[in-house]
């Protein structure tokens, strides 16, 4: 007993050990979109989670804002703009000694103007003599920042960032690209199933040899017939019936693959009585065979949707990358490259890109298990 | 291009598909039937209504390329003039070529290897423990997620600041808080590869991971209770029975898994770009379809290159389609 109680208990830590392992990269880029922008390029994700010490530099309002109060010029204001919760420990005004006052003491500055300042950054600062100067004084400040979170990466990213088109973009590319190969793959799978007709088998098995061709074998030749059609008649080379068709040609002989393998199991005797009953193959087909392959179609939807989502090959080749036709990955990638440095909008960027996936995923899951199962072979 | 125009043609693309089916199988339908020469005759003409669309794309997209990029390889940069072997040639010579290929070979030897390795020991021991599945899901999870968004998830992991900042990666954090120097690991030559590697079976293991969960249902409990009855230990059933059971699933998904990595691209476009040695076929013949204004002959040989790596894969499928025919 005791024996197999210790190997179940190193198991499960083993399992623990991959499990974590496997979650902590999507588990930063998560936190790390809800982050603030400034705080995401100079400390790690993981100092999010708890309460950190920060150090930062403000500069107190100038002239314009000083009043007259009590026999002293007075400047009220806050230093933290944002209600972001941070509370200030101590403070300097002088670069060299940035902790030299505590809340609630007064720091007097060379000029004899003195400032008090309270934990959520309100300062008064003071002077007997009116300011004049347009730009305030610098105060240098140390304070402990709980775990705080923020939809403002989202907000910018959506509507500033064109990432919101790009969704769009992604969306208009994915969903004929599925829908194409889905319809004209299911009458293709069903004639190679139960239709007779000369050179059925050499189909058959130039559709199993193109599941593994690589599609990098068409790039070329496509983009060229591409070009020379959009020459001939003066439109765009690169346009979204173009992806939708390339999308199509490189799924489809995986989706006729998957979609065969299914009608194949289903009862010979149901079309040959339909057929008696002097029903179309078309009647068949619509009566009988779109009802059964209902979750078949789902399967194969989810995973060739997932496939041309996720596509960054396909939409760089086939498509301009201009904001009406840039698609999300292509998006991320040129954000990696020229911004790599601006990390709220890659980050928050990846997040929204995944969402769909990660819909479709947690949603579906069992679809999208099935058809891998089922073999998803692709080029 | 405005949204609402997108939508219309997204609209309008799908919407002829299904009306040339519909239309073309109407017209079908109220002309045959009523004659058994209308009736042989619709019936050919359907078996050609059904299948032209799919075949058409089929030559357009696969066969016809597959000839053409067999062609260009033989031709100068713009597909005109005959060049014969030069490009292969080139490619023989070329330094960046042969790191390619190098990088490739790595990556074939390593990746679908481990993927293979922790799918099979994951799945096994999900399978015993009652949080089995949700662990099986977070280890699944990456496979929804485009190679790109991998990309930029790994990114957090890889980051390099310079020592005197704080390390926001957190492969470098780890590092300084043990006391050594943070690292730019993406731009180690050699090394580089398997940390972009790590990207790639961290996303493949949960492919490998589904199928042998479902197909370790299909091991008769019996024999497994058997063996824990006459004493045998876990790992002892997990090398003597399971792995011998699974042998035809180990095989599938290692190949499944070699013809993915054959063509991988987007992790290295999107890391490094091919940079400090990290570059693969598939990036390489990226570059060459663009470069200079694009080399259609070397961007050929590539694409062969990558194809030949499938033929084995190939030809096993067909011989095994030929095999359940006869059945």
């Amino acid at each position: 007993m005791k024996k197999i109680s210790l190997s179940s208990i190193l198991s499960q830590l083993l399992l623990l050990f991959f499990v974590i392992i496997w979650i902590i990269p999507t588990f930063g880029l998560f936190i790390s979109s809800l982050r603030d922008k400034d705080l995401l390029a100079i400390s790690g994700w993981w100092t999010a989670l708890t309460t950190t010490e920060i150090n930062e530099i403000y500069r107190m309002s100038g002239m314009e804002s000083q009043i007259e109060e009590d026999g002293y010029f007075k400047i009220k204001g806050t230093l933290f703009e944002d209600n972001s919760g941070k509370k200030i420990e101590s403070f300097g005004i002088n670069s060299k000694k940035i902790n030299e006052f505590k809340i609630g003491d007064i720091a007097i500055f060379k000029d004899e103007s003195e400032v008090i300042l309270d934990e959520n950054g309100n300062y008064e600062w003071r002077s007997k003599s009116e300011f004049q100067k347009k730009k305030g004084k610098r105060l240098f400040t140390t304070s402990l920042s709980p775990p705080s979170f923020t939809f403002e990466n989202y907000r910018e990213v959506l509507f500033k960032e064109g990432i919101g088109r790009a969704f769009v973009n992604t969306m208009a590319v994915a969903l004929p690209s599925t829908l194409i190969p889905l319809i004209i793959c299911s009458f293709f799978a069903y004639s190679l199933t139960w239709m007779r007709f000369y050179g059925r088998d050499t189909l058959l098995a130039i559709i199993i040899a193109s599941l593994v061709v690589p599609l990098q074998m068409s790039l070329i030749p496509i983009l060229t017939i591409y070009n020379d059609f959009g020459a001939l008649f003066g439109v765009a080379a690169k346009s979204y019936p173009g992806v939708w068709m390339a999308h199509t040609g490189f799924g489809l002989a995986s989706t006729t693959f998957l979609l065969r393998n299914f009608l194949k199991s289903l009862p010979n005797e149901m079309m040959e009585a339909a057929k008696v009953d002097g029903a179309s193959h078309y009647d068949i087909f619509l009566r009988i065979i779109i009802p059964l392959s209902i979750p078949a179609f789902a399967s194969i939807f989810i995973l060739q949707f997932l496939w041309c989502w996720n596509d960054l090959l396909v939409g760089l080749v086939f498509l301009d990358q201009v904001p009406s036709e840039i698609i999300l990955t292509a998006k991320l990638k040129e954000l990696l490259g020229s911004r790599g440095e601006n990390w709220e909008i890659l980050t928050t960027g990846a997040f929204v890109s995944m969402t769909v996936p990660l819909f479709i995923f947690f949603a579906l899951q069992r679809f999208f298990i099935r058809g891998l199962v089922a073999g998803s072979v692709k080029g | 291009m405005t949204i609402l125009n997108l939508l219309f043609i997204v609209f309008l693309g799908i919407l002829f598909f299904i009306a040339y089916f519909h239309i073309s199988n109407y017209l079908l339908d109220s002309y045959g039937g009523k004659s058994v020469k209308r009736y042989n005759f619709e019936n050919s003409i359907r078996v050609i209504v059904f299948i032209a669309p799919a075949f058409i794309v089929l030559f357009v997209f696969i066969l016809y390329p597959v000839f053409e990029t067999i062609r260009l390889s033989f031709y100068d940069k713009f597909g005109r003039e005959f060049v014969g072997l030069y490009n292969y040639k080139w490619a023989v010579n070329d330094p960046e070529f042969r790191r390619s290929i190098l990088n490739n070979l790595v990556w074939l030897l390593v990746v679908p290897t481990l993927s293979t390795f922790f799918g099979l020991v994951i799945a096994n021991l999900a399978d015993r423990i009652w949080w089995g599945s949700i662990a099986k899901s977070i280890i699944f999870m990456p496979m929804a997620i485009s190679f790109v968004g991998a990309g930029v998830i790994w990114k957090f992991i890889y980051e390099y600041r310079g020592p005197d900042n704080t390390q926001i990666g957190l492969l470098n954090a780890i590092i300084v808080s043990l006391g050594y120097e943070p690292q730019a690991w993406l731009t180690i030559p050699i090394w580089n590869n398997f940390f972009l590697m790590a990207i790639m079976i961290w996303i493949q293991t949960g492919l490998a991971l589904v199928i042998f969960s479902a197909a370790l249902r299909s091991i008769p409990k019996e024999m497994l209770e058997a063996a824990r009855i006459d004493g045998a230990s876990e790992l002892k059933i997990f090398f003597s029975i399971i792995i011998p059971y699974l042998e035809q699933t180990i095989l599938v998904i290692w190949t499944l898994i070699t013809i993915i990595v054959l063509r991988i691209f987007d992790i290295i476009f999107a890391m490094t770009n091919g940079e400090w040695q990290t570059g693969v076929l598939a990036n390489l013949m990226y570059d060459w379809m663009f470069r200079g204004g694009g080399d259609s002959g070397r961007g050929s040989v590539l694409a062969i290159v990558i194809m030949i790596g499938v033929i084995p894969i190939l030809a096993w499928n067909l011989y095994k389609h030929r095999q359940e025919q006869k059945i």
